[in-house]
């Protein structure tokens, strides 16, 4: 603080420095906003808000578009990805930090965090030429015959398993972000104090009381944010979906069915939209899914800021 | 000082090098489906002429927007546009080569060029009404061949694209049902089937989904050995899609010189005319003069000595009336 008052030429402009960084970004979330919402109020005033986030239409030839199997897409395959990823992500941070001896713990770590620097569109190509023929030959019938007749989840696998659904969208969404999950939780697992953890172990805890009443309880915001992280890499995944979600702008109910989401629909269409008006409505999806990732940016900001206050007490 | 000195000369020799280029190159921009002919033409016209043209493959859409704006010297697009909308945004439009799209099927037996359909069929596989291939429609047309009593697939493009433009419009062109229904565009609100992102989605799902169809470029469908079909034409013969045939559909169409040849080349009249054909097309800016006649110079050239070229990456040279009549187009428009 004294410093500041002195004003040395360094320190002024090294701060004027940070501070033109950081203020950057507000001006380019401002200009990316801006730009969304002009390209896009062709649309907003031929559709309004209500209607285009309510209408299940998406008709480049009648010129009718409406952004809900999209924001369903959206939301359907990330909730999916999340179940998928979320206990296998946890499950390998447990075992690189708890259980794992000691010479395994840096291949592990080593090939989680190549997993995370794959370019998503060799995902894309590795799930159209390999996973998805893999999960329509084996994976998919397999479950269509465990679960297809079961009440209320069988409604999940009707329908032809083509390897181009929902259901394959997930699980490349889940590969790609494990890592993220992974190794937050297990830095933050890494984070629980070493004198807590002997203690439970020295009144006679096993390994699996150890993790589940102490690492866990300890470190659950770290992998709450690891969540929330690997959650907004998945609502904008792109060119990874794009080959294997199908692009079909309908609301399926089975996870065997192709579906659009709001970057699979933007990808898909955005080179070829000859009309003014198609431009503009995939400007105004491009919107919504913005508007999208603030609600779920803000909402797990204020669980952790919530979650941290209780903790904290 | 010197080192001043040097700096401003290096600088200089930099600048005047660029500037030497962007007087010798052309830039373009647009359709994806005619880029490997496109730069295949501007690395041979660069070795003879030196100039350079520079082609950015982004997409029918983005070559119409780029023209519109004048960003670019050229535009390209597989989709013709009309004659009100060229006079609107000052464009001209000339068509440069011609491709074809093949439906292509995966049946257990069925080899190449085996299965005839007709437009009703095509037009009912892809509405959904005929779901099995052992429908009556389809044995009428195939009595020598045991079709399966199993379910069509239909695959068809996820994505945006001029081949699906050419599909639909082809469709349209012959089946009332599908012009009310569905329409024609770049994509479409499909009734049926699934989606494969681009030509080597659609022609990956295919192969490997028994019982399905699909519909993909001429070349992707000969250089992925993918089972063509044979198609009725409006003449009334079973066509098989090849060079001839769709030479003859781009000979016997009427494109019209006065109506900036605004014309989607689907069932075309000819006898052996293959009906689900397109040309992709060239748009200039109206006033840019001399870039204009520089474009144009680069595809004079390309018409005379671009065919081979042109054929050897599967795609079709236009047949020389079509040429001559693109030259009188030209010089009508002052270039």
């Amino acid at each position: 603080m004294a410093r500041t008052a002195k004003k040395n030429p360094v320190d002024m402009s090294f701060s004027f420095i940070t501070a033109v960084a950081s203020f950057s970004v507000i001006v380019f979330i401002i200009g990316i906003l801006y730009v969304l919402i002009s390209e896009s109020s062709l649309a907003i005033g031929k559709f309004g808000v209500i209607k285009f986030v309510t209408s299940t239409d998406w008709d480049p030839v009648k010129e009718s578009f409406g952004a809900l199997t999209n924001i369903y897409g959206t939301v359907v395959t990330t909730i999916f990805s999340l179940i998928i990823s979320i206990p296998v992500a946890i499950g390998i941070a447990i075992f690189v930090t708890e259980i794992s001896p000691n010479f395994l713990k840096g291949p592990i770590g080593v090939a989680i965090e190549l997993l995370a620097a794959i370019p998503s569109i060799i995902y894309g190509m590795w799930g159209l030429f390999t996973l998805s023929p893999i999960m329509s030959n084996h994976v998919e019938p397999f479950l269509k015959k465990i679960f297809g007749s079961v009440p209320l989840i069988g409604i999940l696998f009707q329908g032809t398993p083509m390897g181009i659904d929902i259901l394959t969208a997930s699980v490349i969404l889940s590969i790609m972000i494990i890592p993220f999950t992974a190794s937050i939780s297990r830095d933050s697992f890494d984070l629980t104090p070493a004198v807590v953890k002997e203690s439970a172990y020295a009144i006679g805890a096993t390994k699996w009381e150890v993790v589940k009443n102490v690492v866990i309880p300890y470190s659950k915001l770290g992998v709450f944010g690891g969540v929330v992280l690997s959650l907004g890499r998945a609502i904008g995944e792109t060119m990874a979906v794009a080959f294997v979600l199908g692009n079909n702008h309908r609301i399926t109910t089975s996870l065997l069915d192709a579906a659009a989401t709001i970057t699979v629909t933007l990808a898909n269409e955005f080179a070829e939209a000859d009309k003014d008006i198609y431009l503009s409505a995939l400007f105004y999806l491009a919107l919504v899914l913005f508007v999208m990732s603030f609600i779920t940016l803000a909402m797990a900001k204020f669980f952790l800021i919530r979650a941290e206050r209780k903790y904290s007490r | 000082m010197k080192t001043f000195l040097k700096f401003a000369l290096t600088l200089a020799l930099v600048f005047s090098f660029t500037h030497g280029y962007a007087a010798e190159s052309l830039n373009g921009a647009g359709a994806t489906f005619p880029y490997p002919v496109y730069s295949a033409w501007a690395f041979d016209y660069n070795k003879v002429t030196g100039i350079r043209l520079n082609y950015q493959s982004i997409g029918s859409g983005g070559g119409i927007r780029q023209i519109t704006e004048r960003t670019v010297d050229f535009g390209a697009s597989d989709a013709p546009l009309r004659p009100e909308q060229l006079n609107k945004d000052r464009l001209l439009q000339f068509p440069a080569v011609v491709g074809g799209v093949v439906p292509v099927v995966n049946l257990p037996g069925v080899k190449d060029g085996q299965l005839k359909l007709d437009s009703d069929a095509v037009c009912k596989i892809y509405l959904g009404e005929i779901r099995k291939w052992d429908d009556p429609r389809i044995k009428a047309l195939n009595p020598q061949i045991k079709l399966p009593n199993s379910d069509i697939t239909v695959v068809h493009r996820s994505d945006g694209s001029g081949t699906t433009a050419i599909f639909t419009n082809y469709l349209s062109g012959i089946c009332p049902a599908w012009k009310s229904k569905v329409g024609a565009g770049t994509s479409v609100n499909w009734p049926a089937g699934i989606g494969g992102k681009g030509n080597e989605g659609v022609s990956n799902y295919t192969k490997r989904t028994a019982a399905s169809i699909g519909y993909v470029e001429f070349a992707y469908a000969q250089q992925n050995k993918l089972v063509y079909v044979l198609l009725k034409n409006p003449a009334g013969n079973f066509v098989e899609p090849s060079f001839k045939t769709f030479e003859d559909a781009a000979a016997t169409a009427n494109f019209n010189p006065k109506e900036d040849f605004n014309l989607w080349l689907v069932n075309a009249p000819g006898k052996n005319s293959w009906p689900i054909a397109g040309a992709t097309f060239i748009l200039l800016a109206k006033e840019k003069t001399a870039s204009n006649k520089k474009v144009t110079v680069f595809f004079d050239w390309a018409f005379k000595n671009g065919d081979r070229k042109a054929q050897e990456l599967i795609y079709v040279p236009l047949p020389a009336a079509l040429k001559d009549k693109v030259r009188g187009y030209w010089k009508t428009n002052g270039l």
